[in-house]
């Protein structure tokens, strides 16, 4: 990256075979990844799967064990972090603390001897509107407020690629609500090319123009956020991104669009352009805003599937809508989110209902099915765990 | 200033995984290592060498030739043993004085003072102050003060408190006194920085969970303060022990209450008796790694540097 | 209750009377200062400022020349030992290499090793190698002494120092050496300083090893332990109240202004 030059625009990264190791374990196994110039492109996933470390890598502040990483087509992998054209927006913002908010705007400026730093500096910071507060020293600025300087101090140099390593995760919900839009408008503005890295789900979704999902050092899943989101490819992919039920079980048969799954005795159809596998055993899933709840049993229909009866076990009433637990003999507890359309809950604990689904809203996903990972089990009951246990004693001695 | 050297004993350790690999570190460590090993170790192996000297056949007073002398130990533990273990026992109940002195001290500026940092500040520099005179100079004004003649002790004479013949100064008392004293920053300031990390919530904790005051204390607060109250106490005991000023007839020492310090004065600059001065130095330190070792594994606090 | 309200007070009286029995040879020695002596400083015979207006006139200057001395090698030592003990203790907490528990116990020893041992282990090897005893003895003596204190002081600094400032400077484009310059060593200069006025403190109150290794050569301390049997000059009480005000003056001040500063911090923001 010369000195004294922008980039014009932002630019593609590539990351071909990249492989990280530390003394002791493994971070990254094996990682291939291209974002496209332009895009906000967010890396998604539960804490230690290498996302910060992937982000790290393209920064230069670590060197991968193996691969080679390439920005705008240039390889880049021996140069160090300041030979980059890459600007990290840190998790603890690291603002220098004995520097004003203007001369932390314009370290980067003034290392590449760029002209007229203090002038950039200024009009980043009214980019982020915090051009007032240019002679405070970061300690008297609030949460929020440092997160905007420690992004216009990225910004300001015009990177190729801007690296952000969950930004938000400090502020305070309304805050971050608010900065996740000013962040896409920046991008859109400026036209760089974002990189993202969260572990909150809403937040890559909102944000992101594409999402790859990592886990464990690789990436399970990559594309859109309704991609991802409506056709899950993995167990993980589908318990990270918001909530599914799961079901796992031996293909009865198939027809020319669609197949045909044994749940407990129920024919479960899900569509083939949706289901990854079309024989053997499948895990399948619908999420849970997708099912409907009934009193009765409904009239069979070729375009529903149909599970029941089953038991409200629980009710959580969020506002927005009401989230019911029915507990299906044989098959498990189902999770059923119903928008409030009238007055609070329609069914109560306890009541016998049926749950049907439209067919095309099922999935089925590329694993070997295995039994669900306790940690995806959400924890969604509302009850003590004290009532809980109770409850269960309760039944136990009743069984007795 | 000093606050911090004391502070960084009792300070959490860094995260391993954070440090890098690199020349550079071998770059900034040798010239210190170097100098150190030089300045140092070479000494200690030197006074090992010396210490099993003989004196040589044909020299002076203060000459000796390089040999394998062991007997030197044995001479010098038969004559000097109650010398040894009068330093360590002079320096366990100094040390012990300045524990009891300095905790209520370290208690009260560390943690019910917590809501006046100004007050904090300035309570703490005057503990240090005495630092800012000299060791020797102290020593001297309590020689003073204790004296026979002083205020004290004709007023401590004149109701009877002491016998009139009865002497303060060149006493053990005087000895342990004058250690106690010297060394209660040592000891009050890791109980400080300990204690001024103590989160108080551990303590309403206790409270609320049936422990009355004194019970609390020494369940919950004496632990979490291990670590200053162990950096303290081996602050205290090391110099304490191998200490010769306040043992000094010149001081406020008399002619038994000589520690094992100046009788490696003695030998070394006076009697010019260099292997005896450096058995007795090796024994002194000895000793000393022993105990430390001994202590600071049994109180769980490991990384002390 | 009276019980507790009795509790209450216990521990302020406490510190009270504690800290002005802490205060007392301080305050003696101040006020001795002004004793109109003669050779000994031990009865007060009469209040003069003479010995304040005229302090390097007794005994040919000789107090003035051990207090020169003292400064003289306390600066110099303080320079060594700082920057030795401030590259050993960066290296430490920021870098990976072997033999890391051999350098920590090779730091930690001089502390724990007593001040006797210390002097007459190297006065031994200075003696062997036949290197007479003068100033430069004595400097490299303090040196020693003083590193484990600034690699001790300093390494608390570093391990503070958020390793993301520097990666944040690496990040916007600036070399190891500008790193360095423009965020690491500012943010470590109070550590480092503090480390410095530690080593400087140590170095001019030490006698012991100073004693082993002086030979001919007088340090403040030494002089009062020579003149301890014959007698003390009312300038030796001088020189130390002088040099304890400073110090308490420049302490104070520093933790006045800080708070003051912290203060103001606070209401702006």
């Amino acid at each position: 990256m010369s000195s004294g030059a922008f980039a014009d625009r932002g630019a593609d990264l590539e990351l071909v075979g990249i492989q990280k190791r530390f003394p002791g374990f493994t971070a990254i196994e094996h990682l291939d990844l291209v974002i496209p110039a332009g895009s906000f492109f967010a890396l998604l996933g539960p804490s230690g799967c290498g996302k910060t470390t992937t982000l790290r890598l393209v920064a230069g502040l670590e060197d991968p064990t193996g691969g080679r990483i390439l920005i705008g087509g240039e390889d880049v992998t021996t140069q160090k972090a300041y030979q980059r054209p890459v600007n990290t927006v840190f998790q603890s913002y690291a603002l220098f603390p004995h520097m004003t908010v203007l001369e932390n705007v314009a370290f980067g400026l003034r290392r590449r001897k760029i002209a007229d730093a203090q002038g950039k500096a200024h009009e980043a910071l009214r980019l982020v509107e915090l051009d007032h507060l240019a002679a405070r020293k970061p300690v008297q600025l609030s949460g929020g407020q440092q997160q905007r300087v420690a992004l216009a101090r990225a910004i300001v140099n015009r990177p190729a690629l801007l690296l952000l390593d969950e930004p938000l995760g400090a502020l305070d919900l309304k805050l971050r609500r608010q900065m996740q839009l000013e962040l896409k408008t920046i991008q859109e503005e400026v036209g760089l090319t974002f990189l993202h890295v969260t572990h909150d789900q809403e937040e890559a979704m909102t944000m992101a123009d594409t999402i790859a999902v990592m886990n464990k050092g690789r990436i399970e899943q990559l594309g859109a956020p309704e991609q991802l989101y409506e056709l899950p490819k993995t167990a993980f992919v589908a318990n990270f991104l918001g909530q599914s039920n799961l079901f796992t079980g031996p293909v009865l048969g198939e027809t020319s669009t669609a197949i045909a799954v044994d749940i407990a005795g129920r024919s479960i159809v899900v569509p083939k352009t949706r289901s990854h596998r079309h024989s053997g055993d499948v895990t399948i899933g619908v999420r849970p805003e997708k099912l409907t709840l009934h009193k009765q049993k409904p009239v069979p229909d070729s375009s529903h599937n149909v599970m029941g009866p089953g038991r409200v076990t629980d009710v959580s009433f969020t506002g927005v809508s009401t989230q019911y637990l029915v507990l299906v003999p044989g098959v498990g507890t189902l999770i059923v989110f119903a928008q409030n359309r009238a007055f609070g809950p329609v069914e109560g604990e306890g009541d016998e209902v049926w749950v049907t689904w439209n067919v095309e809203h099922g999935f089925g996903l590329d694993d070997d099915p295995v039994a669900p990972d306790p940690r995806f089990v959400a924890d969604t009951s509302t009850k003590s765990i004290a009532a809980q246990r109770r409850a269960a004693l309760v039944t136990e001695l009743e069984e007795a | 200033m000093a606050f911090a050297a004391f502070a960084s004993i009792t300070a959490p350790p860094t995260d391993a995984a954070a440090r890098r690999r690199s020349p550079v570190a071998l770059l900034l460590l040798l010239p210190g290592i170097l100098y150190l090993v030089l300045f140092f170790l070479a000494p200690l192996v030197s006074l090992i060498l010396t210490s099993l000297q003989a004196p040589s056949e044909f020299g002076d007073i203060g000459m000796y030739s390089y040999a394998f002398r062991w007997e030197n130990y044995v001479v010098v533990m038969e004559q000097y043993w109650p010398h040894i273990l009068r330093s360590f026992g002079y320096a366990l109940i100094a040390t012990v004085l300045a524990l009891a002195f300095s905790y209520p001290l370290a208690y009260f500026i560390g943690v019910t003072a917590r809501k006046w940092p100004l007050l904090q500040s300035l309570m703490l520099v005057l503990v240090i102050a005495p630092f800012f005179i000299s060791f020797l100079l102290r020593t001297l004004a309590w020689k003073q003060l204790l004296s026979d003649e002083s205020f004290l002790v004709t007023s401590l004479k004149a109701v009877s408190l002491l016998a009139p013949d009865a002497h303060l100064t060149g006493t053990a008392f005087s000895v342990i006194f004058g250690l106690t004293y010297n060394f209660i920053p040592f000891m009050t300031l890791p109980l400080y920085t300990t204690l001024e990390r103590l989160d108080l919530r551990y303590l309403e904790a206790g409270n609320d969970l049936y422990a009355n005051g004194f019970h609390t204390f020494r369940t919950v607060t004496i632990p979490l303060s291990m670590p200053g109250i162990v950096a303290g106490t081996l602050l205290t005991f090391i110099p304490a022990a191998g200490d010769y000023i306040n043992a000094s007839r010149d001081f406020l020492g008399g002619a038994d209450t000589q520690m094992i310090g100046n009788v490696i004065e003695a030998n070394f600059l006076v009697l010019l008796n260099y292997p005896a001065a450096a058995a007795l130095s090796i024994i002194l330190m000895t000793v000393i790694l022993v105990i430390v070792g001994v202590y600071v594994k049994r109180s769980g606090t490991e990384e002390l540097l | 209750m009276t019980r507790i309200s009795l509790g209450k007070w216990l521990l302020p009286l406490y510190t009270a009377l504690a800290l002005i029995f802490l205060m007392v040879p301080i305050v003696y020695t101040f006020i001795f200062s002004f004793n109109d002596s003669l050779k000994s400083n031990i009865t007060w015979r009469g209040f003069t400022f003479d010995k304040w207006l005229n302090v390097c006139a007794v005994q040919n200057g000789a107090v003035c020349e051990a207090f020169g001395n003292s400064l003289v090698i306390g600066l110099a030592a303080t320079v060594l030992a700082t920057t030795l003990g401030t590259m050993i203790a960066i290296a430490l907490v920021r870098y990976r290499f072997k033999f890391r528990a051999g350098t920590s116990l090779l730091l930690f020893l001089p502390m724990a090793t007593p001040e006797v041992v210390l002097g007459a282990g190297l006065a031994a090897q200075f003696l062997s190698l036949g290197v007479p005893k003068d100033m430069l003895t004595i400097i490299l003596a303090h040196t020693m002494f003083c590193i484990s204190f600034v690699v001790v002081t300093v390494k608390a600094r570093v391990a503070g120092l958020d390793p993301a400032l520097e990666e944040a400077g690496r990040d916007l484009y600036g070399s190891p050496a500008q790193v360095f310059a423009r965020i690491t060593f500012p943010l470590l200069l109070p550590g480092i300083l503090a480390a410095a006025l530690l080593s400087f403190a140590l170095s001019f109150d030490d006698f012991i090893i100073t004693n082993f290794n002086s030979g001919a050569v007088t340090t403040f301390p030494k002089y009062i332990y020579i003149s301890a049997s014959r007698g003390i000059p009312a300038e030796a009480n001088v020189i130390a109240s002088a040099v304890f005000i400073l110090a308490l003056v420049i302490v104070v001040t520093a933790q006045v202004s800080s708070a003051a500063r912290a203060k103001r911090q606070a209401r702006l923001s």
